[in-house]
């Protein structure tokens, strides 16, 4: 006893690596800030809070482009826990890309609404700093932690307008099922830290080899852990929240949630079972092949009967995260397969964060003059305002997977891990996604027929004034877009050099 | 060692309150029962790092330690958001909130 006490007065502080560490410390400060600034700023003068908040994500992002050209070199602190490498490094420049681009949609939404804004910008940030953490997360404490960081304020955005009855009802959803699906993951973490006698990512999947005995123990843990990121990722049948509370809630955060929060329980996803459990290949993958292929089904289905905008475009991305979960299904445990799954989730990641942005974007802009969210609402758009229906029509070929926009090569990463796989159920798994990509296209088509070819349903032919803060979001968007599907290879080799323990 | 007295209790707690989030009405007892589940993962963070050994014992403590810290967290926010519903309908009954459908 008296030598266990001794043993535990030996502390050691764990060394930082503060250049690593830049993003996150950046985006803590501007966070303090913004928030002390809207405590003290006139009424009159905080139209600077989005300025700061926006400049803020960029001075985050600056320290990654360091990192990145340093080379290779893994940086590793607190015995594993918490890593910056090159898998950490891209996704923290999408939570950071997507966190401006929701910022610029936001800017005027928030302002002419009648809620608080300095609030908005606190809660914006903090969930993007849970997202920069979960990138480098290597532990299922900080995992745990960092996921709690992105939700807890992603609760309170989804009611961020307090005396609308929808938007209360979007938040409490959304946080009833957030709770109880963390509640699930820490029932299941609790379980594998038993099998497994740590926290750290890289000793468990060590660990895990070691103890068969314990793998009945093991795959219920790892059971539980994947539903409980079934529900953040919205995958069926743990989708219900997700069409209600994306309905609910303001449209820039139905944005934010739809592509940054999906794209963190992914991320955590990624790390959960391509280092600790990838030796459990038997107990995940018949669990994400019915996820994967019930998700797709599902989602895509439910979608074809949406009169509603955002309605539609929720089902739509909870197909989404179907085709995503395709390669988790078919990974496996040989290499070849699991390096080209990772990078096919990846990339897919990559391409649907901008392309949803995008659409959300138009969904924005229009509804400024709609006051709408019906899908008809959309009818005749070319005839008063031809630039957005473009970039829509641009955004619903991605989504579909029609070249040259960016949709085609996600999907074309998706279909080549599933040969890489090449066994049985993979290519069933294929046949499936392929069979939901053709039905998928007809409910994207749908809006753009409405858009280029119905009439206009009011006969209200006057312009779109579109402010300059969202036609930066489209531009943005839509280049990434559109580059993507033109110059694929640049993408597909970050997809690479994105992956997990090489 | 009473190991699997305390696995067999966390596991009926956490049956206990996934049966209280999906089936209570009102919305403070499923905010309760949440409670619940988060206490049955910390009996077992407690139990499993004790009867694995020393160090493994403080990393159990520590976890379950985040876990009742951020629990307290979103429990708080929880009750926010509970008590904003109460504002806008004068009534905490979940299965009136239903405003959106299909």
């Amino acid at each position: 006893m008296l030598a266990a006490a001794q043993a535990a007065t030996d502390f050691v502080t764990p060394k930082l690596d503060y250049a690593a560490l830049a993003p996150e410390m950046i985006l803590t400060g501007v966070i303090v800030v913004v928030l002390l600034l809207d405590l003290f700023l006139d009424e009159t003068q905080k139209y600077v809070i989005p300025s700061i908040a926006g400049f803020g994500i960029l001075t985050a992002a600056f320290p990654l482009v360091f990192l990145a050209v340093q080379g290779d070199d893994v940086r590793s602190m607190v015995g594993g826990a918490y890593v910056s490498d090159d898998f950490a490094l891209v996704f923290k420049a999408l939570f950071l890309g997507t966190g401006y681009v929701v910022l610029l949609m936001s800017n005027r939404y928030i302002d002419e609404g009648d809620y608080y804004k300095g609030e908005y910008y606190v809660m914006l940030l903090s969930s993007l700093l849970g997202m920069v953490v979960m990138s480098s997360s290597r532990d299922l404490i900080s995992i745990f932690v960092a996921l709690e960081l992105l939700s807890i304020p992603a609760y309170l955005l989804a009611g961020w307008r307090k005396r609308d009855l929808k938007s209360n009802e979007a938040s409490l959803k959304y946080y009833l099922l957030g709770v109880l699906s963390s509640g699930v993951m820490l029932y299941g973490m609790s379980l594998i830290f038993g099998a497994a006698g740590t926290t750290v990512l890289e000793d468990i999947s060590a660990q895990l080899v070691s103890v068969p005995q314990l793998d009945k123990v093991i795959a219920i843990g790892i059971f539980f852990v994947v539903v409980g990121f079934a529900f953040k990722v919205s995958a069926v049948p743990f989708h219900f929240w997700a069409p209600d509370t994306y309905e609910g809630a303001p449209t820039p955060v139905t944005a934010f949630l739809s592509v940054a929060s999906k794209a963190a329980g992914f991320v955590a996803l990624l790390q959960l079972v391509f280092i600790a459990f990838l030796s459990q290949g038997d107990t995940w993958a018949p669990l994400f092949w019915v996820l994967a292929a019930l998700t797709m089904t599902v989602g895509n289905l439910v979608a074809l009967r949406q009169t509603n905008i955002v309605r539609m475009l929720a089902y739509s991305s909870v197909a989404q995260a179907g085709y995503i979960l395709v390669p988790f299904a078919v990974a496996g445990d040989e290499l070849r397969a699991v390096q080209s799954a990772q990078t096919a989730a990846i990339v897919y990641l990559l391409i649907y964060s901008a392309m949803n942005l995008g659409a959300f974007a138009i969904v924005l802009a229009v509804a400024r003059k709609t006051r709408s969210g019906e899908i008809s609402s959309f009818g005749g758009l070319f005839q008063y305002a031809p630039g957005l229906t473009v970039v829509m029509t641009v955004f619903l070929a991605s989504l579909a997977g029609v070249p040259p926009a960016g949709g085609w090569f996600a999907k074309f990463a998706v279909f080549r891990s599933v040969l890489d796989a090449g066994t049985g159920w993979a290519v069933a798994l294929g046949v499936i996604a392929a069979v939901n990509s053709v039905v998928a296209a007809f409910y994207y088509f749908n809006v753009a027929r409405e858009m280029w070819i119905n009439p206009v349903p009011d006969e209200d032919r006057t312009p779109i004034r579109v402010p300059a803060a969202l036609t930066t979001a489209l531009g943005l968007t839509v280049a990434v877009v559109l580059v993507i599907g033109v110059f694929p290879g640049l993408f597909a080799d970050l997809g690479n050099a994105a992956s997990l323990g090489r | 060692m009473y190991l699997m007295q305390f696995l067999v209790l966390a596991a009926f707690l956490f049956c206990v309150g996934v049966y209280g989030v999906l089936v209570r009405k009102n919305a403070v007892l499923v905010l309760m029962s949440i409670e619940l589940i988060l206490n049955s993962v910390n009996i077992n963070l407690v139990a499993l790092g004790v009867y694995r050994g020393y160090d493994q014992a403080i990393v159990g403590q520590v976890f379950s330690l985040f876990v009742i810290a951020v629990a307290a967290a979103e429990v708080g926010i929880g009750l926010a958001i509970v008590l904003l519903i109460y504002r806008n309908r004068a009534s905490i009954d979940l299965s009136e909130v239903d405003l959106m459908k299909g």
